[in-house]
């Protein structure tokens, strides 16, 4: 196995071995899930096959995460240089792009040549729609990142799940306003995953035009142009999308809007449970305090984790948004979820059950201890929320 | 050709190393070159990280 080493001027030997380097690989397989069905159809002529992509997911995903436990690693700070510059893992995050692609087009023209149950169709679309929001999480981190071919393979994958913005809105919004009541990326206590998804979706749209439009009219170019970073990666949607209603008809268009909308809804889920109630302090001069640790939720399930890059050490990512995601840290003490987020969706799914699990959580965090002034509260819950834990 | 010394300065993010070098501006973010740090908005945050605002960058030294 690769060991990094380095020899400081005292002559001591510092080494680390990352034990996860070859289980990355299954980033790979996490795009192909949705083929499974289409191959097990194939085979066997069993529509039942269609179900099993979902069933991996969220079914399994939990399973697996509650089976395998909790990777507490971190490489050594002056190892992490040698560890950002180990193509082996930038290579990983490109690989999957493609592999968006194939998943996608195949799943389509599955869709587009079988007459499938109505059923049948729903799984899978459902299915690939998810496939697809991770696409988002690959965008998510090549978006992060400074090289050319990182940032335009972040616009391509973005094309799949016809979600070009995020990268802008993302980086340049949620980042900047993540845990304070102005940000539509950040869930508040007492809203229900279904109330923030109406806040979320066109909220991370609008961020995303109004930074896009300041930025090039700052430079002086046309807003409708090709200089525009979200019309770039609508441009790849729209000849995929288009070209696929012209090859198979009209069976693509709800295809195409369940696969579209089950994509966002992934991001949203993600969303929701990242930053849930979590709140920076505003300081004297007005502004909110830097983002900090705890100002996000983590976990550190080993399955999960390898399946979308160490998304889930989310504190480490708000706190150093360049950093790649091998060199992610777990710190102690902080915001952290019963569950991987595959878990944690299903949880979201039910918003009782989430308010039963989450709001206790919340409250017992060291920094807040109890003070519902330093939380992110849904105001029209508020009356509710004082009543029952004021 | 006698070369200039550039009065101008680079300003640092203290979190990710991004320079903001008034030589040069920033392109991408439509600040032409010579645009002095100081004239950037109030509310400006580090174009690549977005954690750090305005009043994190620290000056390099000249020299
Ligand atoms: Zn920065």
């Amino acid at each position: 196995m690769h060991q990094y080493t380095l020899t400081s001027a005292d002559g001591q030997v510092e080494s680390y071995t990352d034990h996860k380097r070859f289980w990355w690989m299954l980033s790979l397989v996490n795009p192909l899930i949705p083929l499974l069905g289409v191959g097990g159809h194939l085979i066997s002529a069993n529509e039942l096959w269609l179900v099993v992509p979902l069933l991996l997911m969220f079914v399994l995903g939990p399973l697996f995460d509650w089976l395998f436990g909790e990777d507490e690693n971190n490489p050594p700070e002056v190892l992490v240089p040698q560890l950002e510059e180990d193509r082996y893992y930038r290579i990983l995050t490109y690989l999957t792009v493609p592999l968006h692609y194939i998943t996608f087009l195949c799943v389509a023209v599955w869709v587009g040549t079988q007459s499938l149950s109505w059923w049948g169709f729903l799984t899978l679309t459902v299915a690939v729609g998810f496939a697809d929001g991770f696409a988002i999480n690959t965008g998510h981190e090549l978006g992060h990142k400074r090289t050319k071919i990182e940032t335009w393979l972040a616009k391509i994958v973005l094309a799949v799940p016809a979600y070009g913005h995020f990268w802008i809105e993302h980086n340049r919004g949620h980042h900047r306003d993540v845990a304070t009541p102005q940000d539509p990326a950040s869930s508040r206590m007492g809203e229900s995953i279904y109330k923030f998804a109406r806040r979320e979706i066109p909220g991370a749209f609008h961020r995303a035009w109004m930074i896009e439009h300041e930025r090039l009219c700052r430079k002086g170019v046309p807003v409708w142009s090709l200089h525009n970073e979200v019309l770039q990666s609508y441009l790849i949607t729209i000849v995929l999308q288009v070209g696929l209603i012209a090859a198979f008809g009209w069976i693509m268009l709800p295809f195409l809007l369940l696969h579209n909308f089950f994509s966002w809804w992934v991001l949203t889920s993600a969303n929701y449970i990242e930053h849930y109630g979590l709140l920076r302090a505003t300081q004297a001069d007005g502004k909110f305090e830097r983002c900090q640790p705890h100002h996000s939720w983590n976990a550190n399930h080993k399955y999960s984790n390898l399946l979308l890059f160490h998304l889930q050490r989310h504190s480490d990512h708000h706190a150093n948004p360049t950093r790649r995601y091998q060199s992610l840290r777990h710190f102690e003490d902080l915001p952290s979820l019963p569950s991987g987020y595959y878990g944690m969706y299903i949880i979201a799914y039910f918003p009782s059950l989430w308010f039963k699990m989450l709001d206790p959580r919340l409250l017992a965090l060291p920094h807040i201890n109890g003070d519902l002034s330093k939380i992110n509260i849904d105001p029209e819950a508020k009356q509710h929320i004082y009543a029952k834990y004021g | 050709m006698l070369s200039m010394v550039s009065p101008m300065g680079r300003f640092r993010c203290p979190g990710c190393g991004y320079v903001y070098d008034e030589a040069q501006g920033d392109d991408h973010e439509g600040y032409p070159p010579g645009f002095a740090f100081t004239q950037l908005p109030a509310d400006f945050v580090c174009p690549d990280c977005s954690v750090r605002y305005k009043e994190d960058f620290l000056q390099d030294d000249p020299a």
